[in-house]
């Protein structure tokens, strides 16, 4: 299943930051864990991911800091800062009233089958 | 890991095409080629060969043109190229910028005090002014000198002339307020500013290409020079008048230590920005001549239609002579820099044309002004000006003529353009070669008057 680009984007934020939460990562291991949290459905385009990430970083909701990697090269990881923290916390809950608004919408009157089927 | 040659080779093309994109930095290269190389050594892993893996990760990195357009989104300030003075340390490099920061300074202090040295102790304005080039410019040649890291050899070829030179330049008897030691004083920069140039080059001064950097560097310093002036000139205008309000009389202190101290120490400063910036803002050059090109070319002709209506180039006056023989100078300097500043392997166009044409009037020009010196001489007798003046006007004679004729060709599709550049960068050292003649053999054989 192939998740559709406009919910993919709108989820990214909350995601990267989320993995983040979980500790320091570089940008292939972010996006490997995002691959692995979804089960391989959430493919982003990878490029698109740096990007992202330095848009985070100059809104000070990550910081970045050059390593090196196991081969010896440069690399760069990032980490959640502070007011990262506040955001995600802030779009949980708005993942949160969306999520809610969806299930409940799906379980009433037709029941679930009949609306995963409106929907797909 | 001989194995892996032609995909550390499709890494790198890949870099290079990556790295075009301005809105890329090449920080965010290594980021991404980081994030290649994971990719790919996990496809790999799953039994994949180089070419399957490379072509995969590459795919999966997405449309380059997109992903570069998102990085233009995220950092537009990066489409105005910017100067960075001190680079971000990388892991190569480390501390060199604040090095050579601090060298700058101290050779910029060191020109400074020089100047303001040979102001205190003679009071001989003339041998002042020989020797004003011997204060300033060796600061200059050693710093490239050091950036370059030149041999023990070129180190000689430099020290060598610059000693000869202060020899010539203070043990010759020249007669007080005389013409040789005027002359001397006019011709020991050129001399010197090649000089800096063997040192620019690193000694590599047979290479066109390093003559033609040098003469890029030439303008861009012109540049740079006189934006720390109009700077400068601005902030001690404003500090002048602030301090007269107040009551305290600067102007002592600005002739006696800001000024002496300032003027050679900014010409360093402006020379490290040139170095500074080399790799990272467009040049100015291009848009310069383009704007200065046509307009002197009108110049030009207004001034041969005025000269040709006011009856005879012969009763040209010496002033204007000397007038004139600035504007050529300025002309070949604007050429050289156009030259400098243009791509070579773009086909000639209609810019070509107009330099051509600024060519051609700058002949027209120096003709008239050879007639008028030689009707003069004639007329006057040969003085050591009138001689320096003439050989002067016949070597500009010389490379405008090969320059038109090879411009010609060029237009015509007959040459490359690397023959226009050749010419110019080869002819070069003849200004120096005639400098040297008015330097050191002019004042004897006219007897220091």
């Amino acid at each position: 299943m192939r998740i559709d680009k406009d919910l993919v984007a709108a989820s990214a934020t909350p995601l990267v930051l989320g993995i983040l939460t979980e500790g320091d990562l570089y940008g292939y291991a972010i996006l490997k864990r995002v691959s692995e949290l979804s089960d391989g459905s959430m493919q982003w385009t990878d490029g698109m991911l740096y990007p992202l990430l330095h848009r985070l970083e100059r809104l000070g909701y990550v910081s970045s800091l050059w390593g090196t990697s196991d081969a010896g090269r440069r690399r760069k990881h990032y980490a959640i800062t502070p007011a990262g923290r506040d955001v995600l916390a802030d779009r949980q809950q708005q993942w949160t009233v969306v999520a809610d608004a969806l299930r409940q919408v799906w379980q009433t009157a037709q029941g679930p089958g009949a609306a995963i089927e409106g929907w797909a | 890991m001989a194995s892996h040659v032609e995909l550390e080779a499709q890494i790198d093309r890949w870099r290079g095409y990556v790295q075009r994109n301005r809105a890329v930095s090449p920080a965010d290269v290594d980021e991404l080629e980081d994030h290649l190389r994971g990719q790919i050594a996990d496809r790999q892993a799953t039994g994949l060969d180089d070419e399957e893996a490379f072509l995969v990760a590459i795919k999966r990195l997405g449309n380059l043109d997109a992903v570069s357009r998102e990085f233009a989104r995220e950092h537009s300030e990066r489409l105005w190229k910017q100067l960075v003075l001190v680079p971000e340390q990388t892991d190569n490099a480390h501390a060199t910028p604040w090095r050579e920061l601090a060298v700058v300074l101290a050779l910029a202090v060191g020109a400074g005090v020089a100047v303001k040295a040979g102001l205190a102790w003679t009071d001989d304005s003339g041998a002042l002014m020989r020797n004003l080039g011997l204060l300033v410019f060796p600061f200059l040649a050693v710093y490239f000198a050091w950036k370059r890291r030149i041999s023990r050899y070129v180190a000689a070829a430099l020290i060598v002339p610059f000693a000869g030179l202060g020899v010539v330049l203070n043990l010759y008897p020249f007669a007080p307020a005389g013409a040789t030691g005027m002359l001397s004083a006019l011709h020991a920069p050129v001399i010197l500013w090649l000089l800096t140039g063997l040192a620019y080059a690193g000694g590599r001064w047979r290479s066109d290409k390093r003559r033609m950097d040098f003469v890029r560097f030439t303008g861009e310093l012109g540049v740079y020079y006189t934006l720390l002036a109009l700077g400068g000139a601005v902030l001690i205008a404003l500090t002048l008048a602030t301090l007269q309000g107040i009551g305290v009389d600067f102007q002592p202190v600005l002739k006696d230590w800001v000024l002496p101290i300032a003027v050679p120490g900014a010409l360093l400063v402006a020379a490290w920005l040139v170095e500074a910036k080399q790799q990272v803002v467009e040049n100015m050059a291009p848009v310069l001549t383009r704007v200065f090109t046509p307009l002197t070319l009108a110049m030009l002709l207004v001034l041969l239609a005025v000269l040709a209506t006011a009856g005879g180039f012969a009763s040209i006056d010496r002033n204007l002579l000397i007038l004139m023989d600035a504007i050529l100078i300025l002309v070949l300097c604007l050429l050289l820099y156009s030259i400098s500043a243009r791509d070579p392997l773009a086909p000639p166009g209609l810019f070509d044309a107009l330099q051509l044409a600024l060519i051609i009037a700058a002949l027209a020009l120096d003709a008239a002004m050879l007639t008028a010196m030689l009707a003069r001489i004639a007329e006057f007798g040969s003085s050591p000006n009138k001689i320096a003046a003439l050989g002067l006007n016949l070597l500009l004679l010389m490379h405008l003529l090969r320059a038109a004729w090879l411009a010609v060709g060029f237009l015509r599709g007959r040459l490359p353009f690397a023959a226009v550049e050749r010419w110019q960068t080869r002819y070069l050292p003849v200004y120096g070669a005639w400098a040297t003649v008015v330097v050191v053999v002019f004042p004897p054989v006219f007897g220091f008057i």
